[in-house]
């Protein structure tokens, strides 16, 4: 399969507040991307996931290493991509329509086309009705939704999802997730997804990309060789569990309480499974 | 996965996300709700007439001689004795041009400026000191400055309007593009917007209700400014005509410039409530805190 994006020796520092040294973020990151495939990278909280998102967006500028995608130079925001955010980010005084059209707007698509795509795509992540609602009025899944569908309208090559559904409730997530793979089946357009959910990178992906803490790199990679179409069942399967101890062996060093790992080496924490809790 | 799963469950969905009044049928909430509204008006008029009879009382019954307060019906009166004659048109229009003027103009130059500030903070730093030193110099204070670069004609009234207006809507308009949220940017620049759009498109709807609240203090402000223009050095104007009544002693007339100057400021409040509301549409039902 081809090479999408792909990303070596990325570094992302910044000054401390003595301005004497410097903080890394991301040190020595290297990841491939495939073409058309569903990727999470799953690391602890603070890990720099997100920043790597940012720069991959282009939102943020790194301070080392390349980056291409389509072997392109990684240079600004590219067009050709659609981020999903976990805050949603949907503009307030817009109707849901209205937000689904943004990304067309700005690429100067007419008013009548805009308002047939955005109608299509609002069909697509299941608001029939919803269409002159504002943003206020529905809820965080559905508002999740709606940014999906404008990250979606304009038809990006690649899809990138900052923990979008973090701030959801369980049950939300789950049928979220659902909803997403069944988009996702219909065109299967890369996407990378952030998260610091073990079952939700799982249970999403072809592959999962483990963190390190700070200063994040990918530790190791992970095949998820689940079949496809997956229903919400697969996750009580043994292939599954097997999957999610495999990667929970690797992400457990990692996340040690936010402790600094000269520190962490000490014998094991007083709650073991806390950890696993809180990443579930 | 639970049951009863709102977000497969259509009926479910749509209740959730439209809280309408579903425990009454339609036409009978709509009526509930028009009664409802009809009983406020009754209270809210109660008050106001109470409020006249007290007034009207006082002067008839002695309590206060009419020499110092005159009863509304003879307010009324005079003022309907003005409009006939034509004196009161001149007076309001008098008012009107300078308050609309200045208060309009103030309202383009804050915003723009306020604009230009809040999105680039060098400007900012360094104009903002002196800014705060000129918003505590009160326009009354700085009225024989205007008169002496300006002359006592039309401009130095509306530069004293456009003074007091002016620093509400600057401030506001700051604050509300220095509060957008970076999120909103963020996605719009993650999509491929230009600066054009983000500042246009998503900067400036996101400041608008900040900017608004500004522009309703500055409607008050305007008012405020108005009078005091009027009273020192004109010739025309509802200040003009309060002052000038009382000096020659004709009460009723005082009182209806009084009364008019306040019709005046409630209306230019309704007028930017409608105008606010017409625009931030998309705030109805929103809370406060949201």
């Amino acid at each position: 399969m081809a090479i999408k994006i792909s990303a070596r020796d990325v570094l992302m520092d910044f000054p401390a507040r003595d301005a004497q040294q410097r903080v890394s973020v991301l040190q020595g990151f290297d990841l491939d991307v495939r073409e058309g495939e569903f990727l999470s990278v799953l690391g602890p909280s603070g890990c720099g996931k997100s920043t790597f998102l940012s720069i991959l967006a282009g939102l943020t500028a790194r301070t080392g290493g390349r980056i291409h995608i389509d072997g392109q130079q990684l240079a600004g925001v590219n067009r050709s991509q659609g981020v999903v955010f976990q805050g949603y980010a949907l503009f307030p005084w817009r109707t849901v329509l209205d937000n689904i059209a943004v990304g067309l707007e700005i690429r100067g698509v007419g008013r009548e086309q805009r308002r047939r795509t955005a109608q299509a795509y609002l069909e697509r992540v299941g608001l029939h009705g919803f269409g002159h609602s504002y943003p206020h009025e529905l809820s965080g899944g559905m508002k999740q939704r709606v940014a999906i569908a404008r990250s979606l309208a304009y038809e990006p090559d690649v899809l990138l999802m900052d923990e979008p559904f973090a701030a959801l409730d369980a049950q939300t997530r789950e049928i979220l997730q659902t909803e997403l793979l069944r988009i996702w089946e219909q065109d299967r357009k890369t996407i990378v997804f952030i998260t610091h959910s073990l079952d939700e990178a799982i249970y999403l992906s072809d592959r999962v990309a483990v963190m390190t803490q700070r200063p994040g790199r990918i530790k190791d990679i992970i095949d998820v060789p689940l079949a496809r179409p997956r229903s919400n069942e697969i996750r009580n399967s043994a292939e599954f569990v097997a999957l999610r101890q495999r990667a929970w062996d690797v992400l457990k060093d990692e996340v040690q309480f936010g402790v600094h790992p000269a520190a962490a080496a000490r014998p094991t924490s007083p709650h073991p499974l806390r950890p696993l809790q809180e990443l579930a | 996965m639970s049951a009863v799963d709102p977000l497969h469950d259509r009926g479910a969905l749509e209740a959730l996300a439209q809280p309408r009044d579903l425990a009454a049928p339609e036409p009978l909430a709509s009526l509930g709700r028009r009664l409802r509204g009809f009983g406020r008006i009754v209270e809210r008029g109660l008050g106001i007439l109470l409020f006249l009879a007290v007034w009207e009382a006082l002067p008839r019954l002695g309590i206060v001689s009419d020499a110092y307060l005159s009863p509304p019906s003879a307010v009324l009166g005079t003022i309907i004795q003005l409009g006939l004659d034509g004196q009161l048109w001149k007076h309001i229009a008098a008012s009107l041009q300078r308050s609309l003027w200045g208060l309009l103009l103030a309202i383009a130059a804050g915003v723009s400026l306020g604009l230009l500030m809040g999105g680039w903070r060098r400007l900012e730093n360094i104009v903002d000191p002196v800014l705060q030193l000129f918003r505590q110099t009160s326009a009354f204070a700085l009225f024989p400055v205007f008169i002496l670069f300006l002359g006592i004609g039309e401009l130095s009234k509306v530069a004293i309007i456009f003074w007091a207006s002016f620093w509400p809507v600057l401030l506001s308009t700051i604050g509300g593009v220095k509060q957008v949220d970076r999120l909103l940017v963020n996605s719009a620049r993650s999509m491929g917007a230009s600066q054009r759009f983000i500042f246009f498109k998503v900067v400036l709807p996101a400041a608008l209700p900040s900017i608004f609240t500004g522009v309703r203090l500055a409607g008050a402000y305007c008012i405020t400014a108005l009078v005091a223009a009027e009273m020192i050095g004109a010739h025309s104007g509802l200040g003009f005509l309060t002052l000038n009544s009382q000096e020659t002693f004709q009460i009723p007339t005082m009182y209806s410039g009084i009364l008019l100057l306040a019709v005046m400021g409630l209306l230019l409040n309704y007028l930017l409530a409608l105008l606010e509301g017409r625009l931030l549409r998309w705030r109805q039902g929103l809370s406060l805190d949201d």
